[in-house]
């Protein structure tokens, strides 16, 4: 490390992070989050740094901007920016620096612009407190940015609020934002993440042109490794602060060299076994449900579902298709305008106050956010043990047996018992409210994207606990989630929904083979796949649907 | 712009079907005091009958629905009704007891609000900049400290320093209606200080607070990683964002100015509405009070609903909807 002569500017590369070192603060405790990373950007070359949370991929992003967040600290390392070591800088010089040779993209536009104030002056003002441009010249910038990123109406979307344009549009106008001073380097922390999948598609495309086109080089953040291999030159793999693996993106993504790395390349191949074929015994059914909330915005119109015993629906859509208010009426949380739904071979009541216990113990639910599922004050061995006393009474040492075995079929060591949840990791959280469903012996549990919480490797070990435990115990799953991957891992029967209707369903083998319907081709062709040249073909063939209308 | 017009008009006629409950409450509460009128003026020594005779010509002996029907019936308006305190030949009107007093209280309001909501916002605004230096050290530990101490003993700390051992200010603030401006400036700036302390520290401290709120927002780090300096995050970004807070705590404190001073007029003897009406509940001057408790009320109403429309004009998601 020390023979390293330190870069001159001008170099080819234009940062380089010699053994960077930053930790973090938590309870007084101050812990290594970053653990001696070093990487290099060279001109015009975008960098994709990979890695599951806590892994310190954000972390190392913003400290190639010589920042670092409230409640971290620099310990150690170089970081030179284009022959500047920016830890030597001060603040002010820092200040210069930035917004203006090396701008951000944040993970939320939505969070990220300032509620109080419009478009148009939140993009100027990088250019403006840098005096790089007057505000007649930075307003033709940025429409001219506008352009280039596909925004509807260039010339006046600058004069909107954030709350009046969409997720998608944001985040190309916070790219705008970035790309406005022409800085050299750009760092953009997971700028599709919080997309839709079919939104991501196009902001992803976006993106990748407008920094071509720009010749900024580009640290690219994200812990989806389909994505980054669309958009980068090089992919470095992180986990637990330290570098995996770094090298080409083919190399990464055809050649993995470490353990880690080939489970996340290998990570989408999970597939539930063929079910041996049995006689039909329909379990749920949903019979032309209108739903709609405050008794006047619409959002299912006459949807029918079914669900056979001992199968997983599962139900996939975007946000505002109405997949998460279909579990609300099924569980009754919600009464249907009008329409029925019937479970084992009777109507349920509507209302969640007019079901009888054991229909209450029959339907269970697993939640997206495990953390707010479940009491944080409570151990683990109460909140599992819980249901057990309320439907079946069961108390005290055979409540305590019950437990353990639970935490067994979880695959949880029985010592988590007396844990709290909040000392529990993402993947263990989840697993204990899977226990606690299954504790009341449903027949069917529904779950509402229980893994788009999770890091992929965690979400995977979830999925295939659930397909163990439906082989075990004949369990049928609703499983609701955006992610067209983990639909194929695990249902057997599957429904699209798109803005409140029910626009293809079937067993899996056909509903996600062709010949398909416009937003289901659409929805398919936007999931990123890790093949070279995946997101130019995926573009080019809607551009040709487009123009073929 | 509609939108908020809307809201405006629905507020102030939330604010008068509260002022209506208020007035009952008002009335209900002085109609239960302990005692009245008739007998406190009469003494002791006075025969039934002359309590009875003095009581029917004031119009207590009729019942209280009645009573309080017609005078919410005047108060309607305009006519706050005649204090009992006056008598045949020197009859005064409620609004000429109150008036007098009331413009006093006003200005004693004014002077301390001119004074203290600049020096709070300022002083907020740089606690929350230089956060956990001395300075914010410094100004956190003085409001704690002027906000702890009751005000008679900032009132007596105050006289102290300045009329008794300095003797640049008068210690007594006894304006009266002939006192010119100048003298009643000079003579009401010492309890204008002591009320300017305690609401400063308020202020200052909600101020603070809710910059720094907001400090953790993705907003300002995306900001601070455009260049904007610290000094501009705050005034530019963070500021127009943490005004609702700002103005409820700011309209609550001007509230305190009108109706919750009355120890201070005490000691320095000023003549403003808190001791005209602590005197009139003594002598039972049932319409002066009930007077006095209304304007008190109204006064609170009308500044949480300043308060509020003001953090509606600041917010661009109803300002400029979808």
């Amino acid at each position: 490390m020390a023979s390293n002569p330190p870069p001159k500017p001008g170099d080819p590369v234009l940062l380089d992070i010699r053994d960077l070192r930053i930790e973090g603060e938590s309870e007084d405790v101050w812990s290594p989050i970053v653990k001696g990373v070093s990487l290099k950007v060279k001109r015009g070359r975008v960098l994709g740094l990979i890695g599951e949370s806590g892994a310190g991929k954000s972390t190392i992003g913003i400290a190639g901007m010589g920042y670092v967040r409230g409640g971290c600290r620099f310990t150690g390392g170089e970081i030179w920016f284009d022959g500047v070591n920016l830890r030597t800088l001060n603040e002010r010089q820092l200040d210069r620096m930035r917004g203006n040779r090396v701008s951000y993209v944040a993970q939320s536009a939505a969070a990220a612009f300032n509620p109080a104030w419009r478009l148009m002056d939140q993009i100027v003002e990088v250019a403006l407190i840098h005096g790089v441009m007057n505000r007649a010249e930075a307003e033709r910038r940025a429409v001219e940015l506008f352009r280039k990123l596909k925004l509807p109406e260039p010339e006046t979307i600058g004069r909107r609020y954030p709350h009046q344009v969409s997720g998608g549009q944001l985040q190309r106008a916070m790219t705008a934002m970035a790309l406005a001073p022409r800085p050299d380097l750009v760092v953009f922390d997971e700028p599709t993440t919080a997309l839709d999948v079919t939104t991501q598609l196009d902001v992803l495309a976006a993106i990748k042109e407008a920094i071509e086109d720009e010749g900024a080089a580009a640290i690219y953040i994200t812990h989806d490794l389909a994505v980054v291999s669309q958009i980068a030159h090089e992919i470095m793999v992180l986990r637990h602060g330290e570098t995996v693996e770094w090298g080409p993106t083919e190399e990464i993504i055809s050649r993995p060299k470490k353990p880690y790395t080939q489970a996340l390349v290998s990570l989408r191949a999970f597939r539930k076994e063929e079910a041996p074929p049995a006689p039909p015994a329909p379990l749920l059914s949903v019979e032309g449900v209108t739903a709609a909330y405050g008794g006047a915005v619409t959002v299912l119109h006459d949807v029918s579902l079914a669900l056979e015993t001992g199968k997983t629906l599962a139900i996939v859509g975007e946000s505002g298709s109405g997949k998460s208010t279909m579990a609300r009426v099924v569980t009754g949380l919600l009464p249907p305008v009008s329409g029925a739904v019937r479970f084992a071979g009777a109507a349920l009541p509507p209302r969640l106050k007019d079901r009888t216990k054991d229909q209450l113990r029959d339907l269970q639910l697993i939640y997206q956010m495990p953390d707010v599922a479940m009491n944080p004050r409570q151990t683990v061995e109460e909140i599992i043990g819980r249901p057990l006393t309320f439907y079946f009474g069961t108390k005290g040492a055979e409540r305590a047996r019950r437990v353990h075995q639970l935490l067994d079929q979880i695959e949880l060591p029985r010592a988590l018992a007396t844990r709290l949840p909040t000392e529990l990791s993402g993947g263990q959280k989840q697993r204990v409210c899977i226990a606690r469903a299954l504790a009341a012996k449903p027949k069917l549990i529904i779950c509402d994207e229980p893994t788009s919480a999770l890091d992929p490797l965690v979400a995977e070990g979830i999925l295939r606990l659930l397909v163990g435990l439906q082989r075990e115990e004949g369990l049928s799953y609703l499983f609701i989630t955006h992610d067209i991957a983990t639909v194929r891992a695990i249902a057997d029967e599957v429904a699209v929904m798109f803005k409140g209707r029910v626009v293809r369903s079937g067993p899996l083998e056909t509903a996600l083979a062709p010949p398909f319907d416009d937003y289901t081709d659409l929805l398919l062709k936007s999931v990123p796949e890790m093949t070279p040249g995946w997101l130019e073909g995926a573009l080019a063939s809607r551009r040709m649907e487009g123009a073929g209308q | 712009m509609k939108l908020i017009f809307g809201v405006i008009f629905q507020r102030l006629a939330l604010s008068l079907v509260t002022i209506f409950l208020v007035s009952i409450v008002i009335f209900s509460s002085v109609t239960l005091l302990p005692g009245d009128f008739a007998k406190s003026i009469l003494g002791q020594s006075a025969t039934p009958e002359t309590v009875a005779a003095f009581q029917r010509e004031l119009g207590l002996d009729r019942p209280p629905v009645e009573r309080y029907l017609e005078w919410i019936g005047r108060v309607a308006q305009g006519d706050l009704g005649d204090s009992f305190a006056s008598g045949a030949g020197y009859q005064r009107s409620v609004a000429e007891v109150i008036g007098p007093r009331l413009g006093n209280t006003l200005f004693l309001a004014a002077i301390t609000a001119v004074i203290a909501v600049p020096l709070a916002l300022a002083l907020g605004v740089a606690a929350a900049l230089y956060r956990n230096s001395w300075f914010d050290r410094t100004v956190n530990a003085t409001s704690l400290s002027t906000i702890s101490f009751p005000e008679f003993f900032v009132a007596y700390i105050l006289m102290l320093i300045f009329a008794v051992n300095l003797r640049l200010l008068p210690s007594l603030a006894n304006v009266g209606p002939e006192t010119p401006l100048d003298e009643r400036l000079v003579k009401t700036l010492l309890p204008a200080m002591t009320l300017a302390l305690v609401i400063i520290a308020h202020m200052l401290r909600m101020t603070r607070a809710s910059i720094i709120a907001l400090l953790a927002s993705p907003y300002v780090e995306m900001a601070r990683l455009k260049g904007v300096s610290r000094r501009r995050v705050i005034l530019k970004h963070v500021l127009p964002n943490a005004w609702a807070p700002i103005v409820n705590i700011i309209a609550f404190n001007l509230a305190y100015l009108i109706v919750g001073v009355v120890v201070v007029e005490a000691v320095f003897v000023y003549p403003g509405v808190g001791q005209l009406m602590v005197d009139s509940v003594q002598t039972r001057d049932i319409p002066v009070v009930q007077g006095c408790a209304l304007i008190f009320a109204a006064t609170y109403i009308f500044l949480n609903l300043a308060a509020d429309v003001i953090a509606i004009a600041t917010n661009p998601r109803i300002l400029h909807p979808r």
